[in-house]
């Protein structure tokens, strides 16, 4: 644990890419493989499910520490964050005597060692007590977690508040941050996988894409998987194991930047879910971008994969599809919740694959070869599917010149779209976001100017400050919400506009305080759609914060009636 | 009705004595507890503060202005109002301002930290019967931990930044912080320089026979060749300004109470956050409320609604005192990360 919590805060204390790498190869070269596969299962992202009601996590520490459940509370509120206050308000026992730190579990509530006896069966608790006799305080990360955060889940209440309490006594406080980032299920740390992969290759000693790969499939936090992962030698792929995905950088600049035009593909960008559809051994997976199994949850695609013969691997984008136009992504989402698929949700929101690319054919993977010789061979492959499946070959877009392109862009909007994809002819699929092989050009964000009217603080690295806005636009003389917004703004101005909360705060509901309206502020958002679950009527996606108005009053901003107004031109337009 | 300290719009007003403590308007005569911006205003006709920081105070207010410098404990009468200072232990020559009135103590802690420094005099608690206590850190997560602990660290931390070929930029309050701070850095490890603001009052505290690792102003010269081994301290301002560009690669750090919350560390975008605050963290709030014996506790300055909540649920008379034309400055103040302020 302490070898963790060491590359923990080097991660964190840093934002230099190759010291990030070097942290996690010291930590993967120094950790025994039972601890490292569990550091592996989380620096890639993959959770085990909140463990504890943070509620009752706060009455133990309130217990614990004999502080008012208000303080835990305003803490929190101060902090912005439920694991790292708690662990601050803990008093520091790894200053004190092992002695000292024996004394307090004696000390603890006499109902202790009776209960104990009463869940005498649970390995962890006496784990949990033996470790309380012994000298050493740092227990291993795999014991931690599988001893004592896997199965808190399902230990009766009084046994998770002994379990938590003893652990306390048993760590050190940054140590305990994490364990309750883990038991809250909330682990998160800046780093991203490519580099996680990249750190482990080097000390495998095998490529990083070959790691990439590796760490996409299907692999369980075990001692033997780990190895395994590790291996220098090649191993032969499971079935279900996708490839990772090569990203596009958002251009910010004329495209006329990036060279001749017929070096370059156009396709439209589509707004759904970015996901390959893998056909191998008579088995069909459908993984997204976030590493999500969605085979269940789209059986339309689902029958795609099966009409593909063995060994290939099509990457795409999941829509919602009606007429031969994509629906709002909102539709899309419909699908994603839910595990029972009536037949009016299908109905409702039938999904296609848009194709774009092909990584792996007859059981080849053809990442390394050019784009325009996987595009061939991906259309000889649409051509032998059958008629009627739910999937499309993205269409290219023609690209006679960089002017026509701009033109074309401004269309994007009509056409459902959520801008252009300009990839080299010549790029191979590789791995992450490399610059300058695959762009994405969005369409120019809508815009409404709107007032400030509620605010909330925020977590994390805003603790403490109030960051997470409420805007509201004009209808029949009062201001109706109709965007939350947290992004956008600079250092200085959150801490302009946190000031001005403070001092103009009308009333307070919890962590929300009402503000007296009086700051507007230009918002953008990617798309505007009628909506039923919204007091206004109106829903926006994305909505982030583009610019403070301040040359502008109140009275100034928009109004709802031109929102709806909006919303209903770009749906007819569909 | 009538109380010996009062708010107005000018700060904090004693009737019985004609006089202001740390007023933030010009006035009188003006007691100051110490010379940072937010307690030590210029324009006053004439300024009472500690003797040991009549000098520092002196660079804030203008040489023109009349200071009277007292030693600690030693009292002066205010048009019969009794008036002396004690150490507060925040910065040199910080000072609590204790006044006396026909038997009734009140004390004015101005900020204050109870952990030990060796470049103040050592905060010195003053039985009263009203303390009027400043807060900005007063909830149980700001607990400190030993400064040797700290000095360490940050000495930790320049040498592995030396191994990287990085130099060691620490951002800290230019008056009080900064010298603090440079007082723990062990000149063993490499050169050290620091910025101009904070060179202005080293001469100060070594005039108060405190002692202080040699250190230089950085200028290009200098600064290009100690790339990669310097130490720099410099004012938290200098954050993101050209300045920093000569010294090369440069890993960077704030040296603050705000630093305790990871989430305050990262929005301040620095490589390092160290809790090193010259202001009490909650067990120093409290034994230092304790040891003053008082009888009503007046909470300013920070995070006042909780501490007097605290104090009243354990059996003591606690208020707020508004500070008047700033709303909640005090939250403020907080969510500042240390910016600008006399952190």
């Amino acid at each position: 644990m302490q070898l963790f919590a060491r590359l923990f805060t080097d991660l964190d204390t840093t934002t230099r890419t190759v010291e990030k790498v070097q942290a996690l190869e010291r930590y993967f070269a120094a950790a025994p493989s039972r601890d490292a596969v569990w550091a592996l299962y989380f620096l890639t992202g993959r959770r085990i499910k909140r463990a504890v009601n943070t509620r009752l996590l706060r009455d133990w520490l309130s217990a614990e520490t004999g502080l008012p459940l208000w303080i835990i509370d305003e803490s929190y509120d101060a902090g912005g964050d439920l694991a790292e206050t708690l662990a601050l308000l803990l008093p520091d026992h790894s200053a004190d005597s092992t002695a000292a730190s024996t004394d307090r579990t004696i000390t603890a509530p006499g109902m202790l060692f009776s209960q104990e006896e009463m869940l005498e069966g649970y390995a962890g608790l006496q784990q949990a007590a033996e470790a309380d006799q012994s000298a050493d305080v740092s227990m291993p990360l795999h014991r931690l977690v599988e001893e004592r955060i896997v199965p808190l889940t399902d230990l009766p209440v009084e046994a998770q508040r002994i379990l938590v309490t003893r652990t306390w006594h048993q760590l050190d406080a940054a140590e305990r941050f994490l364990w309750h980032k883990l038991i809250m299920g909330e682990f998160r740390v800046g780093v991203a996988h490519t580099l996680v992969a990249r750190a482990l290759a080097n000390v495998a000693g095998v490529p990083p894409e070959t790691m990439a790969h590796r760490l996409m499939g299907d692999w369980t936090p075990t001692a033997e998987d780990y190895q395994r992962l590790l291996s220098p030698s090649s191993w032969a792929s499971d079935p279900g194991q996708p490839y990772p995905f090569f990203l596009a950088h958002p251009l910010a600049g004329d495209p006329q930047e990036l060279g001749e035009v017929d070096e370059w593909q156009a396709e439209w960008k589509w707004d759904g879910i970015r996901a390959q559809l893998l056909r191998r051994e008579d088995q069909v997976v459908l993984w997204s971008r976030g590493e999500d199994l969605l085979t269940d949850r789209f059986p339309e695609i689902a029958a795609v994969g099966a009409a593909l013969p063995n060994g290939v691997v099509v990457d795409g984008e999941i829509l919602a599809w009606r007429d031969e136009r994509p629906l709002p992504f909102a539709a899309l989402q419909t699908r994603i919740g839910r595990k029972n698929l009536s037949a009016a949700v299908l109905a409702a929101a039938p999904a296609m694959f848009m194709a774009y690319d092909l990584l792996e054919l007859e059981g080849t993977d053809l990442r390394a070869s050019t784009l325009i010789e996987r595009r061939a061979k991906l259309e000889v492959l649409a051509a032998h599917l059958p008629a009627g499946l739910a999937v499309r070959l993205s269409p290219l877009v023609e690209l006679p010149s960089w002017e026509a392109l701009v033109e074309l862009r401004r269309t994007a909007r009509d056409r459902g779209v959520e801008g252009i994809m300009l990839k080299r002819r010549s790029s191979a699929y590789g791995v992450g976001r490399p610059k300058g092989e695959w762009w994405k050009w969005k369409v120019d964000p809508l815009t409404i100017d709107a007032v400030l009217i509620y605010a909330q603080p925020g977590h994390g690295r805003r603790a403490s400050l109030y960051t997470d806005y409420t805007f509201g636009v004009w209808h029949e003389g009062e201001l109706v919400p109709v965007a939350k917004a947290y992004s956008g703004l600079t250092d200085a101005e959150i801490r302009q506009v946190d000031a001005f909360i403070r001092r103009n705060t009308l009333a307070r509901h919890g962590p929300v305080r009402i503000v007296r309206p009086e700051l507007v502020f230009e918002l953008h958002f990617e798309a505007i759609q009628p909506s039923t679950r919204h007091r206004s009527g109106v829903a926006v996606r994305f909505p982030r914060m583009n610019h403070w108005r301040q040359d502008k009053k109140p009275e100034e901003a928009d109004t709802l009636a031109t929102l709806r107004a909006l919303a209903a031109s770009l749906e007819r337009g569909k | 009705m009538s109380r010996l300290l009062e708010l107005t719009d000018r700060g904090l007003y004693c009737a019985a004595g004609d006089f202001y403590v740390d007023p933030w308007r010009p006035v009188g005569w003006a007691v100051i507890t110490h010379a940072h911006s937010d307690h030590a205003r210029a324009g006053s006709r004439s300024y009472l503060t500690a003797e040991r920081g009549v000098e520092i105070l002196r660079q804030r207010v203008g040489d023109e202005a009349t200071i009277q410098g007292v030693p600690f404990g030693e009292a002066v009468m205010h048009n019969g109002v009794r008036v002396s200072l004690h150490p507060a232990g925040h910065i040199l020559g910080s000072a609590q301002v204790r006044v006396e009135h026909q038997g009734e103590v009140w004390v004015v802690s101005g900020d204050y930290k109870t952990i030990p420094d060796r470049t103040c005099d050592a905060f010195e608690p003053v039985r009263c019967h009203v303390f009027i206590t400043e807060s900005t850190f007063g909830l149980p997560i700001y607990r400190w931990r030993a400064n040797e602990e700290l000095v360490d660290e940050v000495n930790d931390w320049w040498r592995t930044n030396q191994e990287r070929g990085r130099t060691s930029v620490v951002l800290a309050y230019a008056l009080g912080k900064a010298q603090r701070v440079l007082s723990g850095l062990d000149s063993s490890i490499g050169p050290l320089l620091m910025h101009g603001a904070v060179e202005r009052f080293v001469p100060l505290y070594r005039a108060a026979g405190i002692e202080l690792p040699e250190c230089c102003r950085a200028t290009t010269e200098n600064a290009r060749e100690t790339r990669g081994r310097a130490m720099v301290v410099a004012p938290p301002s200098a954050a993101g300004t050209p300045w920093l560009r000569k010294f090369g690669d440069v890993s960077l750090a704030f040296a603050s109470g705000w630093m305790q919350i990871r989430g305050t560390r990262r929005r301040r975008a620095v490589d390092r956050g160290f809790a090193i605050s010259d202001h009490a963290d909650w067990d120093g709030l409290l034994s230092a409320i304790d040891a003053t014996g008082a009888q009503e506790i007046v909470v300013t300055h920070g995070y006042r609604s909780t501490l007097v909540r605290w104090l009243s649920e354990h059996g003591k008379r606690a208020r707020a005192l508004a500070t008047a034309f700033e709303g909640e400055m005090d939250e403020v103040v907080g969510n500042d990360g240390g910016m600008g302020n006399a952190e």
